[in-house]
């Protein structure tokens, strides 16, 4: 089942046009994922890779029965287009655009919430790296080929660490169930705690590896929930022990701004949670191995 | 962004904060005439600088005299200021502001930030005032009072009155504060802030409320419909090498180790240094060069990394997404050819097109030295600035 996307979830993309959109479009068809049809506004009646645009995101929606869209629109129309797939009864967007006004992103979380649960979209990101289910499909610019199916989630801020820490567990034999990239900026759409409720109710992830950061209370957020609420074990690694305090790490969340958010902290939070920590980026892999293999035998 | 204490007095001026009056100087001289168009016996001239702490740090003076403000002025102008916030460069002062000395009964605090828990806008303020937040909330915690603002509402009327009652305000003060708690929201919301803070906001002699500092931060994101505030940004106040880089699409941030790192996403880049530091080394810098980066913003990266004289290896770290790698291997070699590099280099490649990236090494016959792993890159970067040393 994975969690977020599956072969069957059909997507749209917003932006399918531009260079960036096009390119990654061609590449998540290439690797499985059912795209079926792009939103670009004034290009409605064209078709590009073989698959329909619309003007608008519910139109597509009404064409196609789209359910997830990749928003890949630059940051001044962004959260506009958010907004618009919310509206037009899309399930999940996930927002790869980095460089989005904080005000912009304050307005898009109260818009979400007007909709009654049922029809409220989760939003993923933005500058985020995406979601990829190994196999089944992906919506965002990583490359697919890092990743083996299996049954291990991965959270975390970062892009690149995202690949790092799938690569570290493919060379272990281990493979990912799905793996989501949060982004990197101080107000996004779902956070740490929100995709570890995803993982502890799939029943094809059996762990979950999370990577977090300096900056932000979404990691204490994320301990406390695991603490209290998850039977799967997690894995965690936080990123920026070297950083300096009060200067901003390239993400525009990674700042050390208020207690509890230096790395050190972050780390004493998640073990006292009963997290296992992963001491060093290059030992994700490996901890999660341990971690596993304890299981195992215990069981 | 960051901007003057003079420039974040003039916006919310605008708002409708009261401010007390004063002049700005790019001289002595224009200092002294300052304080004669001012009239009065007393002045406050203060360097324009971004850091707080600028008392402690001798930047800011009351002067008796406008002979003591000209010579004050001469001591501060071109004048590196440290101060607790700054590094151990500081900040160049090129410009003063005088202004006329405030009769202070007392000293509250006053700030508006993001606050990244509730993503919304939020009022800090306390009715002791005078040191910076932090040691506030060391010191005098129950001191401080929090609020947020609905983003669809707006700061309400109840909100703003109900803090001016908890701060202990009286009488007429009580709608002075609400005014100036609106004004500094409408500032903060049109504008695009990260962040207002008015401290001291002082009560006078008389009574009344006024501000005697302000600083105002922007949201970079969102410059692009700001040109106004765009407008504000002062380079003398960057650290050069960063805002060089940036304009380059690089982010860049100096620190003091030895070890020069080059490495595309935020995460990566963070995770190496601690790796470096784990290995037994010190990182010289934090290097991320963003997505789709093309040869030349590789070369780019390599002068950046290289300004720093202290860079006694360089280490790159590539984990390819929107990346590729042999884009960045031909970067590297260009780099080692046009600037006929010195230094020993330790490339690490992995993800999208990698083979291509490895074999751009290899055939370069470059003396690079190549790595698998983000562990086997660290441990070989500090082994060799270890034999450098030795």
């Amino acid at each position: 089942m994975a969690i977020l996307i599956t072969e069957k979830t059909r997507v749209i993309v917003q932006g399918m046009s531009g260079r960036i959109g096009q390119f990654h479009a061609e590449d998540m068809i290439k690797h499985g994922t059912n795209v079926v049809g792009g939103v670009t506004p004034g290009k409605g009646g064209e078709s590009l890779l073989g698959r329909p645009l619309f003007n608008t995101v519910r139109e597509a929606v009404e064409a196609t029965g789209a359910e997830a869209s990749l928003v890949f629109v630059p940051p001044p129309f962004a959260a506009d287009a958010i907004m618009e797939a919310a509206d037009a009864g899309i399930k999940t967007a996930v927002c790869v655009t980095d460089g989005i006004p904080s005000q912009d992103m304050m307005k898009v979380k109260r818009f979400l919430k007007r909709y009654p649960a049922e029809r409220k979209m989760r939003l993923i990101g933005p500058n985020c790296a995406g979601i990829i289910s190994p196999g089944k499909g992906f919506m965002g610019i990583m490359p697919p080929h890092i990743y083996m199916p299996g049954r291990i989630g991965i959270v975390g801020r970062s892009g690149t660490l995202g690949y790092e820490a799938a690569s570290q567990m493919k060379a272990l034999g281990i493979g990912v169930s799905t793996s989501v990239g949060i982004g990197g900026d101080p107000i996004n759409g779902s956070s740490f705690r929100d995709i570890l409720e995803l993982f502890e109710a799939d029943p094809e992830t059996d762990a979950v590896m999370m990577i977090g950061e300096i900056g932000g209370p979404q990691e204490a957020e994320a301990a406390i929930y695991a603490r209290d609420h998850m039977k799967k074990p997690v894995v965690a690694y936080i990123a920026g022990l070297s950083a300096p305090k009060g200067r901003k790490m390239g993400h525009a969340g990674a700042i050390i701004s208020a207690f509890g958010e230096s790395a050190q902290e972050k780390v004493e939070i998640l073990s006292a949670a009963g997290i296992t920590i992963a001491p060093n980026p290059s030992s994700m892999g490996e901890t999660m191995a341990r971690v596993l293999a304890t299981r195992r035998a215990a069981a | 962004m960051d901007i003057h204490e003079y420039q974040a007095k003039e916006i919310l001026a605008r708002f409708g904060v009261p401010v007390p009056r004063g002049g700005l100087a790019y001289s002595p001289e224009q200092a002294g005439y300052r304080a004669r168009e001012l009239g009065g016996n007393a002045w406050v001239v203060k360097a324009q600088i971004h850091s707080g702490g600028r008392g402690a740090a001798g930047g800011v003076k009351l002067c008796r005299s406008e002979s003591e403000v000209q010579e004050f002025a001469a001591t501060l102008f071109g004048r590196q200021l440290v101060t607790k916030q700054t590094d151990a460069n500081g900040k160049g002062v090129y410009r003063l502001w005088v202004e006329g000395a405030s009769d202070i009964a007392q000293e509250l605090y006053l700030g508006f930030v993001l606050d990244r828990k509730s993503e919304r806008i939020m009022i800090v303020a306390s009715a002791h005032g005078g040191m910076e937040i932090e040691d506030l909330a060391e010191n005098d915690p129950n001191s401080l009072r929090r609020m947020t603002i609905d983003p669809a509402a707006g700061l309400s009327e109840f909100q703003a009155r109900e803090l001016a009652f908890q701060l202990g305000l009286k009488g007429g003060q009580i709608a002075q504060m609400v005014n100036i708690l609106k004004a500094c929201y409408r500032a903060y919301r049109d504008l695009d802030a990260m962040m207002v803070e008015i401290n001291p906001l002082v009560i006078t002699g008389s009574g009344d409320l006024v501000a005697l500092d302000a600083k105002m931060s922007f949201d970079t994101n969102a410059l692009f419909r700001r040109p106004e505030i765009a407008e504000l940004r002062d380079r003398s106040q960057e650290d050069p090498r960063e805002s060089t880089a940036g304009d380059h699409g690089l982010a860049y941030v100096g620190l003091d180790g030895d070890i020069g790192c080059i490495i595309n996403g935020a995460g990566l880049a963070m995770a190496t240094m601690d790796m470096i530091k784990l290995a037994g080394g010190e990182p010289a810098n934090f290097l991320d060069i963003g997505g789709g980066a093309s040869p030349e913003r590789v070369v780019r990266a390599f002068r950046t990394v290289l300004a720093d004289r202290n860079v006694s290896v360089i280490l790159v770290n590539i984990f390819a997404g929107i990346n590729r790698c042999d884009w960045v291997a031909q970067g590297v070699v260009q780099a080692y050819r046009e600037l006929g590099l010195s230094v020993p280099v330790v490339v690490r490649l992995a993800g999208t097109n990698v083979e291509e990236g490895r074999r751009i090494i290899q055939d370069s016959g470059l003396p690079l030295i190549t790595a698998d792993t983000l562990a086997d890159a660290a441990e070989k970067a500090v082994a060799t600035r270890q034999k450098l040393a030795a």
